[in-house]
Parts: C-alpha cells; structure tokens; sequence
C-alpha cells in the first residue's frame, strides 16, 4: 500500500515554513490573524462550540473531548485560569518538544484564543523543568508577541486582556498528572488531588481551570482559520485531526511525525519511518503509546493508530509515543527499565503505587541479575493484580502494563531465564 | 541576603502570581538559590522559606520531592544522562560507562575537582536523540563515542574560562 499523505501540516508546520519560530515569519504566514478574527467577530460561545464540532480530543494522553472540556466551566465564578500541560515526560514522548522549540508562536496564539474562549485572563504554561532553554525561549517569544500588542491588555482593542507566564516544574513525571501539576504550580509537591471536584470548577487556587496539552492548543488557531468541517478532513470520525507521533528505537528514522490519525502501525513503522533499522534484527515488540501502555507485536501492526482502535485492542495512543524494539532486547531488561521508571516516578501518595513498584522492581531486578527464584512470574503478576485499578491515580496502573505484557506475549522467554538460573 | 541581592529578578518572579498566592513562587525561587550558593543546604532553604512566609519543613519537603533540586554538593556541571527505554537500548549504557571511566567517577558521583557531577536520569523527551544527555540542562544529542572527549573538554573549558554556569538552567539560552 502507498504511504498515505499528509494533505498539509497542522501542528507541526515548522516543517513547511522555515523559521516560522520568529515572530515576522509567523505574522507573514497568517500568524495572530486568527486570535484577531476570534476576539474581534466571534462569541467565546461560538469558539468552544467549533471547537466541539472539529471533535478536537486532548493530545497529552487521553483523548477528552477538548471543545466539552472548556464547556464544564461554570460561567459566573472568577476568576478562571488556562494552564498549559508542556510536563511532557512520558518516556517515548517528545513532539511537544518540537512545538515549543520551533512552533512557539501558534502554541502562544492558541493560548490567547483559547483563555479568551473559557473566559481565562491569566494563564500558566507549566513546562518540564528539564525544558530549561524552551522555558527560556517561550519567554522571550510571549515578550516579542507582547511588544507587538498580540499578547497583554485590551488585545486588539476589544478590552480583553490576557497574560501568558511560564512555569518551571523541577523533574517529577506525576506532574503532568492535571492534578498533580496544579499541586506543583501552587508551590507543592506534585501529588495528584482527589476528584471530583475536576479542575474546570476548583483548579488552580480553587478557582475554575481548564488544563490542555501543548499540542491540543496549537491545534486550536488553525480550527478557527479553517474550521471544523476542514479538520474533520483529516483522521477518522472518532478520531479527527492528525497528530504528532515521536517515533524512538529501533527504527531507521525515528523522529517526530504529524500523521492523519487512523494510519496503520505497519505503514508509521515501516513506510514512515523507514522500517527496522537492522536488516538482521526483527521488530521484537512496540510500546505503542508511552511506556504506561500494553505493548503490542508484529500481529498487531494492521491496528489503526486512533484513540478508540488502540483502546479496543487493550493499549492506547496515548501521548503519541512509539518505541520499537528489535530482537537484540531481553524482555526481562525491558520490564526491568520501565518499571524503573514508575517506580523512581511514584509520587508516595498512595501504597499500592509506592510499594508496588518497589517490589516489581525488586522481583525483575532479581531476574535479571540471575537470581530469580520460581514463582517469581507469578509473584510479578500477583503484585500486578494487587495494583490495577487500585492506586489512586493511573501512574501505578501504568508500571503493570510492562508486567502483564511481558507475561501475555514472551511467558516462554521470561520461564526460560528462570529456567537458566537454577 | 538572597531577596536583597536579587531583589528585581524575585520580584519580577513574584508578580507572576496573585498576591495572597505567592507560595507559587517557591520552585522559581529554589533554581535561584540553588544558582547562589551552588546546593539547597538548611541555610538556603530557610531563606527561600523566610521570603515566601513558608514553614521550613514544608520547603525541605519540595527540594526533596523534585530531581532537579540538589540537597547535596553538586559539581559545575551537572550531566544528566538518559538510560531510560528506549536509550538504554540505544548507546545510553555505553555512555555512562564511557563517561564513568573518563571522569573516574560512578552515576551518581562528583569529581574531585569538583568540576562534574553525573547521574543517570529518566527520559528527558529527546529519544530520538540517543543517546542523549543534558549539561546543566542543555541538550546533547546522538553523543556517540567519538564525540565524548571533545564535549567533556568544552565544558570544562567553560568553567575555567569563568563563564557564568547555572546549574538550574536559569539563565539558558538558545
């Protein structure tokens, strides 16, 4: 099958437009025109309801509606806030990355568009601490778009006013949690909170809060510019629009790509990616959507890569993370490393995650080190058991996807290397 | 003294939030400190926590909570390498051995001369880098084996050049 085409790029349009990350660039190709025309001619209402229409879904994980999600917010409590989720950390995960590095300014129109939408005169891009020169950049661009009027107060003479300040988190994956990343804007550790209530009615400081992804909001100028029936035009029914995928592994060319969503993941693999990288080293197995999905293997690379496809066949899209692993890697040392990171990422909150991960740990540390002991797979999937669906946010359900996955589709390698150590 | 020698650049910092909100500030104010006297000791977090009208305990608590803030001497450059999946299957262990050995050191570890300090992270959104590590939070990307020297030297040559080095990534630029 020939690679399906990408009609032209939404979000990441650095890619058509050189040095579209300075602001005259930007301004030339149609930049701020939108958050003009939104402020100037259109109702806060009208905005959230194309929005709703284009059937825009959230970009950071899970796919909520992003249109139904500014709705929630009760109109008469004040004042609101608009919080940009760029925690972006799920190991796999790095197209927002590109967004801020090179396409800062539609992320900073669809913010203004989108504040200006829920009623927001403030609003908060909370960024990974590690991202210390995006911090820095998206910095000096909000100052640039300042100096020209297209961020601040009575934005095109509407008596609108909107400032946009960048926050640094320090180094805490939980924070890209909604919840948890709120706790941390306040000054706190990033645990997540107990919900209801939702951030749209008590979020940051109590006060009603929309929290979207960095992509979901660059998505947002270019809705308004075209609008929803041209972004249906691209991806499925359920799952419209295109979406920036990182690609990392074993792959020939692994990188970000914007792909209409609903491609398969053989023809992202091997006709967008260039295929496996070594000839002599099969495709073993993918973690499709960040190391918190259930992986999947060469049966399954027909699956159309949408939110509702991937859900169907147990595993998700997730942020948009694939990794492909080829045959040089040892499932046990795989587990062993994403359950690493859930377990150093735990935020404490709850047992179940807090210690649960310390044990899966422990228990594939002991595998691979050549002292595991029989029994220890099914230990692995008693303490899996014991964790699912019982912590108190999805982060300790994440570290028993690599547990379940590696039982599901390798039990013979994973008894083989218990096997060999008695 | 931290507030009276930074006084424009808190304050700029503290306007960001609401006034009866300022606790907000706390983890910009930290990555400030933290640049000042080179490590969050007692001594630092107290005043971070004297200018936010903090308890102490609870700013102990965040400098505890987040990787990026350093309780314990640190060298001048901090190197952060990924071994994260998928880097860990992509050159990342070839690194942290190669750097161990060149700098006589273990993750984890500063050197003598107090010049680095290198741990081993989780992903840092760069996988197609790999392997990749962050210099006091400036990336580096595809450092193969040929490339370690030279890196190794431009830091170090920074240092002893006396050019301005933020641990905190606080004055980055492009």
């Amino acid at each position: 099958m020939p690679k399906t085409e990408l009609k032209e790029y939404i979000v990441m349009r650095n890619r058509e437009i050189e040095n579209i990350r300075d602001l005259d660039v930007y301004l030339a190709s149609g930049g701020y025109a939108m958050a003009k025309q939104a402020l100037t001619s259109m109702t806060p209402a009208a905005i959230i309801d194309e929005v709703k229409k284009s059937g825009l879904r959230g970009r950071g994980g899970a796919g909520f509606p992003t249109g139904v999600k500014w709705s929630f917010v009760p109109k008469e409590l004040n004042p609101k806030y608009l919080v940009v989720n760029a925690d972006e950390s799920e190991p796999g995960t790095f197209n927002n990355h590109e967004i801020i590095d090179e396409n800062p300014h539609q992320l900073l129109e669809g913010i203004v568009i989108s504040a200006f939408a829920i009623g927001a005169n403030v609003a908060y891009i909370y960024i990974r601490g590690e991202f210390a020169y995006g911090a820095r950049f998206l910095e000096q661009k909000i100052a640039e778009a300042r100096a020209r009027g297209l961020i601040g107060k009575n934005l095109f003479g509407t008596g609108y006013d909107v400032e946009i300040y960048v926050h640094r988190g320090a180094g805490a994956y939980i924070c890209g949690e909604e919840t948890a990343l709120l706790e941390s804007l306040e000054g706190k550790i990033g645990q997540p909170r107990l919900k209801p209530p939702f951030p749209a009615v008590a979020g940051l400081y109590a006060k009603p809060t929309v929290v979207n992804n960095v992509e979901t909001l660059t998505n947002v100028p270019r809705i308004i510019e075209k609008g929803a029936d041209w972004f249906r035009s691209f991806g499925t029914e359920k799952s419209p629009g295109t979406k920036a995928v990182s690609i990392s592994g074993h792959v020939k060319k692994p990188g970000n790509y914007e792909i209409p969503l609903g491609i398969t993941i053989r023809e992202f693999i091997f006709d967008w990616a260039g295929g496996m990288r070594d000839p002599n080293l099969p495709l073993k197995f993918i973690i499709p959507g960040g190391a918190s999905s259930n992986w999947l293997t060469e049966q399954h690379l027909d699956l159309p890569m949408t939110w509702d496809d991937m859900a169907a066949a147990g595993t998700m899209l997730g942020s948009g993370a694939m990794v492909v692993l080829d045959t040089s890697v040892p499932v046990v040392r795989a587990a062993l490393k994403v359950d690493e990171f859930f377990k150093h990422e735990s935020c404490g909150k709850c047992s179940p995650c807090r210690e649960g991960t310390h044990f899966l740990v422990k228990v594939w540390e002991r595998i691979d080190e050549g002292h595991g002991r029989v029994g220890d797979i099914e230990l692995l999937a008693d303490v899996g058991k014991q964790m699912l669906g019982k912590c108190f946010c999805p982060l300790g359900d994440s570290s028993v996807s690599a547990v379940n996955s590696a039982i599901k589709f390798f039990r013979p390698e994973l008894d083989a290397a218990i096997d060999a150590q008695h | 003294m931290l507030y009276e020698q930074h006084k424009a650049e808190i304050d700029e910092i503290l306007a960001r939030y609401p006034v009866d909100r300022k606790r907000s500030a706390l983890l910009p104010l930290l990555y400030l400190a933290q640049d000042v006297y080179g490590r969050l000791d007692r001594d630092s977090i107290r005043e971070v926590a004297e200018i936010l009208d903090l308890p102490y305990t609870d700013v102990f608590e965040v400098v505890g909570f987040y990787t990026l803030f350093y309780n314990e001497e640190v060298g001048k450059v901090v190197l952060d390498v990924c071994d994260d999946v998928p880097c860990c299957f992509c050159g990342a262990e070839e690194l942290v051995a190669d750097l161990e050995n060149r700098l006589g050191i273990k993750a984890g570890e500063t050197t003598k001369d107090k010049v680095f300090t290198l741990r081993r992270v989780k992903c840092i959104a760069a996988c197609d880098q790999a392997p990749v590590l962050q210099a006091n939070l400036e990336f580096h990307n595809r450092v193969l084996p040929d490339k370690v020297e030279a890196m190794l030297a431009k830091l170090r040559n920074d240092v002893e050049s006396g050019k301005p080095v933020s641990i905190s990534g606080r004055l980055a630029e492009r």
